[in-house]
Order: C-alpha cells, then structure tokens, then sequence
C-alpha cells in the first residue's frame, strides 16, 4: 500500500521584510525633529563659546578682565572690566524676585487653597494674558509711568532716623526715576506668571489627605498652609524662583528700557545701573563684527549662557531630590 | 463647633478652657487675616491688569484709526504702522510654517515613541535649556549662523529661523501634552483592529488631539508675534520702505512677499522708536503700536480658549 505522502514547502510565518519595512520612517522623522532641539542647542552652546573666548583668546586680554569693575571701550587703552554688568544683573534679578516671590507664591496659594471657582476663572487667565504681553509694553511702561513716579515722589535724598541710633541708612532720590528699583519693579511684574504658575503646581501636587488630615485635627486654614503645604512644597516653589531669576536675568528690552545703563557699580536702588542684556542690546548694533569691544559683548552673552545653564541643572538637582525624598 | 453646642460643666467645678479655646482667638485672627492678604494678591493681579489695558486705551485712543493701521510711516506727522505690522504677520506666518510642523512631529515622538532612556533625556534636557537661554542671546546665535557666517544679512528668515529655534520646545511641549492627553484606549482599540502604529498616530490620535494642538499654536503665535530681542539682531531694524505688494519677485530686497529683505517687526519698531527717540509723534506711535500688541495679545489668548473649547465641544460630541 502506497503510502500517502504530501510535502510542504517550509513557510516562514513572518513574511520576508524588505528594508524599507525594516525602517519605520515615520518613526525616523519624528525622531528627527525632536533631536533637532539637541542640534540647534550643541550649535549655539558652540558657537556662542567660541565667540565668547575671542576677548581671551585673539584679543589677549586676561580671563581675569571678568572681574574688572572698568568699562571704557573707547579709551586709548580700552577697558572691558564686566564685572558692572554682572553685578548689575545680579542685583536688578534679586530686587526682582524680593518683590515678586511673596507676592507670586501668596497668588499661587489664594489660587490652589482660597479661591472659589468663579474667581479662579478670573485669575487664570489675566495671568495667561500677563505672559503674553511683550517686553517692550512692559518697558514702555516702565518709561511712560513708573519712571516719571520714582522721580516725581522720591525726588530728595531718602534717609532714615532713629532717635537714639542716629542716621540708619541714607541714599540719593531718583534723579530721572531711570534706576535698579525701576528695573526690578518692572522685572517684578514680568516674572510673577511664571512663579506663580510653577508654584501653584507645587501646591496642587501635595496631596489632598494631607489637607484633611491636617484639618481634621483642629488647625486653621493658615496653620494648614504654613506648617504644611508651604514646607510640602518648597522644592517645588524653589523650582519657580530659580525658574524667575532665569527669566529675570535673560531679560533685555524691558530692562534696558527703564534701567538707566550706567557701566558703573551699583550704588544705590534709586541710581542707574546696567546689566549684561541692556549693555548686548546697546552696543552690538554699533561695534564691528571681530573688534574687541564687540567680543567683550560675546564675552557677556557667554556669562549669560552659563546663568541660564547652571539654573537648568540646579532645577534638575531640586527636582530631583524632591522624586528621592 | 460653637460654645454652646458643649456640654454644661457640671455644677460646682469650674470649667477649665479647652486648648482649642485658649489658642483659638490668634489662630482664627492670623487665618482671618491670610485670608484677606491672600484674596488681596487676585485682587492685585486683576487691579494691575485692568488698569494696564485702561491706560493703553486712553493712551492710545486719540491715535488709534483705519489709517494709522494702513499708512506707511512718516517723519513730519503722525502716520502709520502698516509695514511694520505687515511684517510682524509675515514673520509670524514664516515662522509657524516651519515651527508648528517640526514641533508637531516632535511632540508625536516624545509622546508615542520616546522611551526612558539616554536620547530621551538629552532632548528633554536640550528642551529646557533652550526654553532657559535668554532671548537676546537666541538673537546673537542667529546673528553670528545666519547674519554673518552665512551672509545673509539682516532677513526675515534669518529672524524666523532664530524664532523658530527658540519657540520650539514650547511648540514641541505643547504637542506633547495635547496628544498624550488622547486616552491609551483609544491606541489599543486601534491597535486591536490590526492598524500599524503611524495609522493609528496618523487616524486615530492626531484628529483627537486637534483641540489641543490649536490651542497650543494659537499660544506659540501669542509669544511669537510680541517677541523683539530675538530679532533686533537678525532681521533688522530699519524703517521698512513703502511695500509695493504687486511685486511677488521673491528675489527682490523690496518685495514685502521676500523672505531675503530685513523686516522689522511691531515690537522692534517700538523698541527702535524708544531708543532713538526722534520725532514729535514719538509718543503717540508707540502708545498706539503697544495699543494693537496688546489687542493682538487678547484676541490670540481668547482666540486660543475659544476654539480650543469649540473644537473639543465638537469633537466629543461627535
């Protein structure tokens, strides 16, 4: 008896992949144009270095030239000591943020703890539109009403008297109104969304139980707010205020606009000072492409890069102490 | 809990005060008075605002008119901002073209593909840095690429490269999060019926997160059409000329339709103004100018909350 045979040709299951089913396009271009962010940020972390050594490099001046405290470009023997703008920046982004974290972080709390709805759905928004406003409205206004203020209502010198103790501290009125307060007010205002919004997260990310645990034992809203939710969150308000003093010293226009731009040391908040952006913003439309001055004015946007990188790590290193604990 | 809901002490002994009652009056004052601090801080917000907008209105109503939006500038008398305003739109449109797609298709990825990895966290990590770097210095990056080592010159597109460069984590954010908030069933369902992952990215995800993704745009274009310090170094801030909107020679330095011809936008034109500070209708243009950005601003912010609530309205109740 014959027996019955059948052969089978031996089939894979997977049907053969040409490689362009291998490739996921789609996967690849998508892919693209997020690593475009690493591309773009490796070009000017680049580019920006390299022009920011040439005052070091090309021009022979001594990496100690950051700490000089004399700005004279157009002197025989130009000066490019930057220190003025640093400290400038500096003092103008901590005046900032004394006067708009109390006022940033009690917005985010009457925002996560006191509102009503109705008046969240007020709030919210007219902050949204704040961060829309552009720079240099902002520094329209500074020039157009709180310039003319400062001048106008502390005009004379500004001391203070004690009885017993004497004279406690005395500083110069504003003479033009043009000045560190003038610059920090309006810096104040421009950075109070984003304080406000990364710390309103903060708050709403402690967790409800809390609250009620809390309140169930007897304490008062405040008490509640004070001896918990502001310690529950503070890596998460600190997070914000780094986030504002970036903003704060990235900021050019509106700075530039009111503060006055003396290249010397700060002396007192009602004078004028400078700062590393309103110095950029000035001068590099009048110097030449690879003259000293212009690379001392590579040099500060250089300074300006490491602030901004060393905030993004040092958010990092909060954030991620808060994921540890 | 008031007094009198307590139980009588009993006759004879004297009724000892609770801890709640002996700490009560300062705590209920210190919380009384948070309370009004705190609603104090809405109340300034909303104060600060309103009084902003007032003052632009009035500062601006004896110039703002349909030819002081339409005429060229003019140095003997009030005229207009219409060349300047066109470029702000022309800047604002180039650089959507090339951010809103680049930031799309990067919001796809970070959302659908991206997994915790090295790569990952190197373009998180270049996302905020970018969002970090000061403007002005986004500015001097275009200058130095596109201005000087390229040759460009002062152009609209050097500006809406250095735009784009500096808008794009937001953009690319803002995409992530509109389709991460598309539900994972949505993904399985589709992946279920047997559609490959880019059909179901492609047909099922982006259409659900199209609210999202306008909204995200219209807030990119918000910051976009107001930002000046990225452009005062790259696409210039001279007087634009008269525009001769017949001229479509792409080519040409003086077509306004040109990407290649420097194009100083809104802002810059009021930074310029400020700084050089010429003319006797100095004033009035820019209150007038800060009068339309700001307008701008709330129409592009209520335009954001209302179609994006038009669209997820619709979308729902599909």
């Amino acid at each position: 008896m014959a027996q019955m045979t059948t052969t089978y040709e031996k089939v894979s299951l997977r049907a053969k992949r040409r490689w362009q089913d291998r490739i996921d396009i789609p996967q690849v271009v998508v892919f693209m144009a997020a690593a475009s962010m690493i591309a773009i940020v490796a070009l000017l972390l680049l580019f920006i270095f390299w022009q920011g050594i040439q005052l070091f490099v090309k021009d022979g001046q001594s990496i100690g030239t950051i700490f000089d405290s004399t700005w004279n470009p157009l002197a025989d023997t130009p000066e490019y000591g930057i220190l003025p703008f640093i400290l400038g920046t500096l003092v103008v982004t901590v005046g900032a943020l004394a006067i708009s974290t109390p006022l940033s972080v009690g917005l985010a709390l009457f925002l996560s703890e006191v509102a009503p709805n109705w008046a969240k759905s007020i709030v919210q928004p007219a902050l949204e539109i704040f961060v829309g406003i552009p720079s240099v409205v902002w520094g329209w206004l500074g020039i157009t009403v709180l310039v003319p203020w400062l001048s106008d209502t502390f005009p004379k010198k500004i001391a203070l008297t004690l009885p017993i103790v004497g004279q406690v501290f005395s500083m110069p009125g504003f003479l033009t109104g043009f000045s560190w307060l003038a610059g920090s007010l309006v810096l104040s205002i421009m950075v109070l969304p984003t304080i406000t919004s990364v710390s309103y997260d903060a708050f709403r990310a402690v967790p409800q139980e809390l609250r009620t645990g809390s309140l169930a034992l007897g304490t008062t809203r405040w008490q509640t707010i004070r001896h918990l939710l502001i310690p529950a969150a503070l890596s998460g308000v600190l997070t914000a205020v780094v986030l504002g003093m970036t903003r704060a010293a990235g900021e050019a226009l509106a700075v530039q606009m009111v503060i006055g731009n003396s290249p010397t040391l700060p002396a007192a908040i009602t004078q004028p000072v400078t700062t590393l952006t309103s110095q950029i913003t000035l001068d590099m439309g009048n110097t030449v492409f690879g003259e000293p001055w212009q690379d001392a004015l590579w040099t500060m946007s250089l300074v300006l890069l490491i602030i901004s990188v060393t905030s993004v790590v040092l958010v990092r290193v909060i954030n991620k102490r808060r994921l540890g604990a | 809990m008031t007094a009198a809901a307590r139980p009588a002490p009993m006759p004879g002994t004297t009724p000892k005060p609770s801890l709640r009652q002996r700490t009560s009056r300062g705590s209920a004052l210190a919380d009384r008075a948070a309370t009004v601090v705190l609603w104090g801080t809405g109340a300034f917000v909303l104060l600060l605002l309103g009084s902003i907008i007032v003052h632009f209105a009035l500062a601006a109503a004896g110039v703002l008119s349909l030819s002081f939006l339409l005429d060229d500038p003019s140095g003997s008398s009030l005229g207009g901002i219409m060349p300047v305003l066109w470029n702000s739109i022309y800047m604002l449109v180039l650089t959507m073209l090339i951010a809103v797609p680049v930031g799309i298709l990067g919001g796809i990825y970070m959302s659908e593909y991206a997994r915790e990895n090295a790569v990952t966290g190197a373009i998180r990590f270049a996302e905020e840095s970018i969002s970090s770097v000061p403007s002005i210095v986004v500015g001097l990056f275009g200058l130095i690429l596109f201005v000087d080592n390229a040759h460009w010159g002062f152009t609209a597109l050097a500006g809406a490269l250095a735009l784009t460069f500096f808008n794009l984590p937001l953009m690319t954010r803002l995409a992530e999060q509109a389709l991460r908030s598309v539900p994972q069933e949505e993904r399985s369902a589709s992946l279920a019926l047997g559609a490959t992952k880019w059909q179901t990215i492609r047909h099922v995800v982006l259409p659900l997160a199209i609210p999202g993704l306008i909204t995200g745009v219209i807030l990119t274009a918000g910051r976009v059409f107001g930002e000046a310090a990225v452009l005062l170094f790259t696409a210039g801030v001279g007087t634009p000329p008269h525009y001769d909107f017949t001229n479509f020679d792409l080519s040409s330095p003086v077509s306004p339709w040109s990407p290649f011809r420097p194009a100083t936008t809104l802002s810059v034109y009021i930074y310029k103004l400020n700084s050089e500070g010429l003319g006797a209708f100095k004033n009035q243009i820019v209150d007038g100018s800060a009068a339309v950005l700001i307008a701008m601003v709330l129409i592009f912010n209520l335009g954001a909350r209302f179609v994006g609530r038009l669209l997820t309205r619709r979308m729902t109740a599909a």
